[in-house]
């Protein structure tokens, strides 16, 4: 099969390095290649971060660029819409219903643009955008929110959904499994 | 067994399956989980030293007394052990020694962007580059090999794409390799003059072998595919250009960054149309082909600042540009901020409004610079904050009011010969060190000062207070102050900055972020006393917004970010923020 290509982004501290192993761990599974390239350092302060997950039979570049991802799952919808114009036509987009002021919104240096959702559906993108943070609160835990956001994307990721659910139990803490699982389950229901 | 891993973990496996025994290393982004993974491992002794200089000594001394070893670093890092690095390759070796540098193309998180295989090349010292997790660790292993081989230092170089990304590798048992026996050997050891004009001769003839090696090192390959163009690439860079050109191409595909062979690259040569080099930063192996009279497209088309991709292939040398969707609407930046209960906001916002110069440093800290703050001046490297403030100050004179601002582990990084400075040439300056209990940007590794090993074992009390009495500041000029109580730091600044003497203030109080810190609940805004003045966002919490309600504009408190800390209390004529 031809690279698949997903990229996780959202606020540093969001939780994506989790969702990226969880990809990672379901592509070796289901006995691919596989290159995840993640941001440490500076971005993790509160600033944008992006990771790649990248599977197929070879995969040589750990990064995706403009218009080469097939999946974009985002944990906070500014981000949905600054990460767009890496979305290939025709991928989808998946994003959560949260937002977060970046410091130029918040000293009033620019403005959080509205009706983020509506003017990517006014583009012909496939987005599914769903409150991850309410699946996962009412699953448990809001910490869940990454997982959540996984299922909602199960059906577009390529992978079978039984391995992404066994991915999930093994990446998780032992102690988080039923509510990461939950949150799982839910959320696949919801858009499957 | 098959793990996925990142490079740097990668390199950690490496060190573990070659049987490496002694690891010493300062945090410098993006080198710093190489060390953290290693120390993992019972197998090997691994440490944080008080900066690169120390670390890269403490391994060389290791790899004299006859036991495989290593140290690694960021970039800039390796100016700081720049002196001991150049000497290393003169005396040579006992156990293999494998220095580690990462590299950040793109500055993802550093302050410049230098090129580390300029090092190899004026040290003479060889130099592999691997490009994936799985080269991390088979390169890594094989330096060892040949660092023995050669008896020379091995730079293993790392750049923040092959350190941060992961891929499946296939791990091995360690191999048990016993500590050689020591032999005392002034003429090979001992650096002076008369030592040291004869190990020269050694360095010339070591790099003469190295460069045979190169021709068929197992670090180097050759890839065929029938093409009339020929790339020659090295490190990630060969993922890009083999995503860009698959089998369309043909690849040198170099490990061994330096030296380079002649013969190898003449041979890959023969009978192509074009020659492309790809390499980000500087055109080194590019430099090395064109001298030998090889026509080649590299940094005359390509560029020789950041990070490179498949997308920025593509445009370049194919001058293909991407489709794609965006909204119209201007999408603002997210740049990073200081965390929500930082220690650190109470003492950037007090500088700010005391109107003072403030030279910086390396850290979290940097961040005070950023909007709303904006409090600081200059940030230049390691320590400079208070050496650079004290030349500033001398010729500026004493109206001068100015402080320096560092963190606890860069003090004893590279602080503390600064403030001697000061101390011994008459100086006035004012240090503020805020000490957070860790190293907090690179994210969370114990100091000298936070009484913990990097194995984390306790460790001896090293006392900052004491360490700036030493060093010859008064005592009544060392003051210990918490920088959520800003009325005393603002009245301890003004008192230090009125005195002509060199002083030193102490912002004691943890990361937020760390284990064990207290996370109070979340304040809330009485919308009925909220006047909408927008004090409280002077102070760049990321907490806190300023949303249009009925009643007008309010603050509002996010509650799933704010820590309780309760600055923005501080901020508030009115007394709105409860809790």
């Amino acid at each position: 099969m031809s690279t698949k290509n997903i990229m996780i982004v959202g606020v540093g501290g969001q939780g994506s390095l989790l969702a990226s192993r969880i990809l990672g761990a379901a592509a070796m599974e289901s006995g691919y290649d596989v290159k995840v390239s993640e941001v440490h350092g500076m971005s993790q302060r509160g600033g944008s971060v992006v990771t790649y997950v990248r599977y197929g039979n070879e995969v040589a570049s750990p990064v995706i660029c403009e218009g080469e991802a097939d999946v974009i799952l985002s944990f906070e919808k500014l981000e949905a819409a600054r990460w767009l114009p890496y979305l290939k036509i025709g991928g989808t987009i998946v994003t959560a219903l949260q937002e977060i002021n970046p410091m130029p919104v918040i000293i009033g240096a620019a403005s959080y643009p509205d009706e983020i959702v509506e003017k990517i559906t006014a583009l012909g993108v496939d987005i599914i955008a769903e409150d991850a943070q309410a699946i996962a609160r009412e699953a448990g835990s809001e910490r869940a929110s990454n997982v959540a956001l996984i299922g909602l994307a199960a059906h577009v990721l390529g992978f079978d959904p039984q391995v992404l659910r066994n991915a999930v139990e093994s990446c998780v803490p032992a102690k988080a499994k039923e509510v990461n699982l939950k949150a799982f389950d839910t959320a696949q229901k919801k858009v499957g | 067994m098959r793990k996925i891993m990142l490079g740097n973990e990668a390199v950690a496996r490496g060190l573990f399956e070659a049987g490496v025994h002694f690891i010493s290393s300062y945090p410098g982004t993006p080198s710093t989980e190489i060390t953290e993974f290693a120390a993992k491992y019972d197998e090997m002794y691994a440490e944080w030293a008080p900066n690169e200089k120390v670390a890269f000594e403490a391994a060389y001394g290791a790899a004299i007394g006859g036991g495989r070893a290593f140290c690694a670093m960021k970039h800039v890092g390796l100016n700081v052990a720049a002196d001991p690095l150049f000497v290393s390759g003169y005396t040579g070796i006992n156990g293999g020694f494998v220095i580690g540098v990462a590299d950040d193309p793109g500055m993802h998180s550093s302050q410049n962007e230098q090129d580390s295989r300029h090092y190899a090349i004026a040290a003479k010292l060889p130099m592999v580059e691997p490009a994936d997790s799985r080269e991390c660790k088979e390169f890594t292993a094989l330096a060892y090999d040949f660092s023995e081989k050669f008896d020379t230092p091995f730079i293993l170089r790392l750049t923040t794409r092959v350190s941060h990304s992961s891929c499946p590798v296939e791990m091995e048992e360690r191999k048990n390799i016993a500590v050689r026996d020591y032999t005392k050997n002034i003429a090979k050891n001992v650096m002076m003059p008369a030592n040291a004009r004869k190990r020269h001769v050694v360095v010339e003839d070591h790099l003469k072998a190295l460069t045979e090696f190169a021709y068929d090192c197992p670090f180097n390959r050759i890839e065929r595919n029938g093409a009339t163009l020929g790339i020659i690439t090295a490190g990630n860079c060969y993922n890009y250009a083999k995503e860009v050109f698959g089998n369309g191409a043909d690849y040198l595909k170099l490990g061994l960054v330096n030296p380079l062979s002649e013969k190898l690259i003449r041979e890959f040569c023969e009978g192509l149309e074009q020659i492309i080099v790809i390499e980000e930063l500087d055109g080194v192996i590019e430099d090395f082909v064109r001298k030998l009279g090889i026509d080649v497209v590299g940094k005359n088309v390509l560029p020789n600042i950041g990070e490179f991709s498949q997308d920025l292939l593509r445009k370049y040398l194919l001058g293909e540009e991407a489709d794609s969707s965006m909204i119209a609407d201007e999408v603002p930046a997210r740049p990073p901020v200081l965390c929500p209960g930082c220690p650190h906001r109470g003492t950037f916002y007090t500088l700010k409004k005391l109107g003072v110069t403030v030279y910086g440093d390396i850290g979290c800290y940097t961040l005070g610079a950023v909007a709303p703050l904006g409090a600081m001046d200059t940030t230049l490297c390691m320590g400079a904050s208070i050496s650079a403030l004290h030349g500033f100050n001398k010729v500026r004179g004493e109206e001068s009011k100015s402080v320096a601002v560092i963190g606890d582990s860069t003090f004893m990084h590279s602080g503390m010969t600064g403030l001697v400075n000061i101390v011994y040439n008459g100086g006035f300056s004012t240090v503020l060190i805020l000490d957070n209990s860790i190293t907090g940007m690179t994210g969370h590794q114990e100091n000298p000062l936070t009484g913990k090993t990097l194995k984390g074992t306790p460790a001896p009390f090293i006392s900052l207070e004491k360490i700036c009495s030493a060093l010859g500041v008064a005592e009544e000029h060392i003051k210990v102050v918490d920088p959520a109580d800003m009325k005393k730091l603002e009245a301890t600044i003004k008192e230090e900055l009125a005195c002509d003497t060199p002083s030193v203030i102490i912002c004691r109080r943890p990361c937020a972020l760390l284990k064990g810190v207290e996370r109070k609940p979340a304040l809330t805004v009485d919308s009925d006393k909220c006047r909408g003045c927008t004090a409280c966002m002077k102070i760049g919490c990321p907490a806190i917004s300023m949303i249009e309600t009925e009643k007008g504009r309010k603050a509002v408190v996010d509650s799933a970010m704010c820590v309780g800390c309760g600055l923005c209390k501080n901020m508030c004529a009115f007394n709105a923020f409860e809790g």
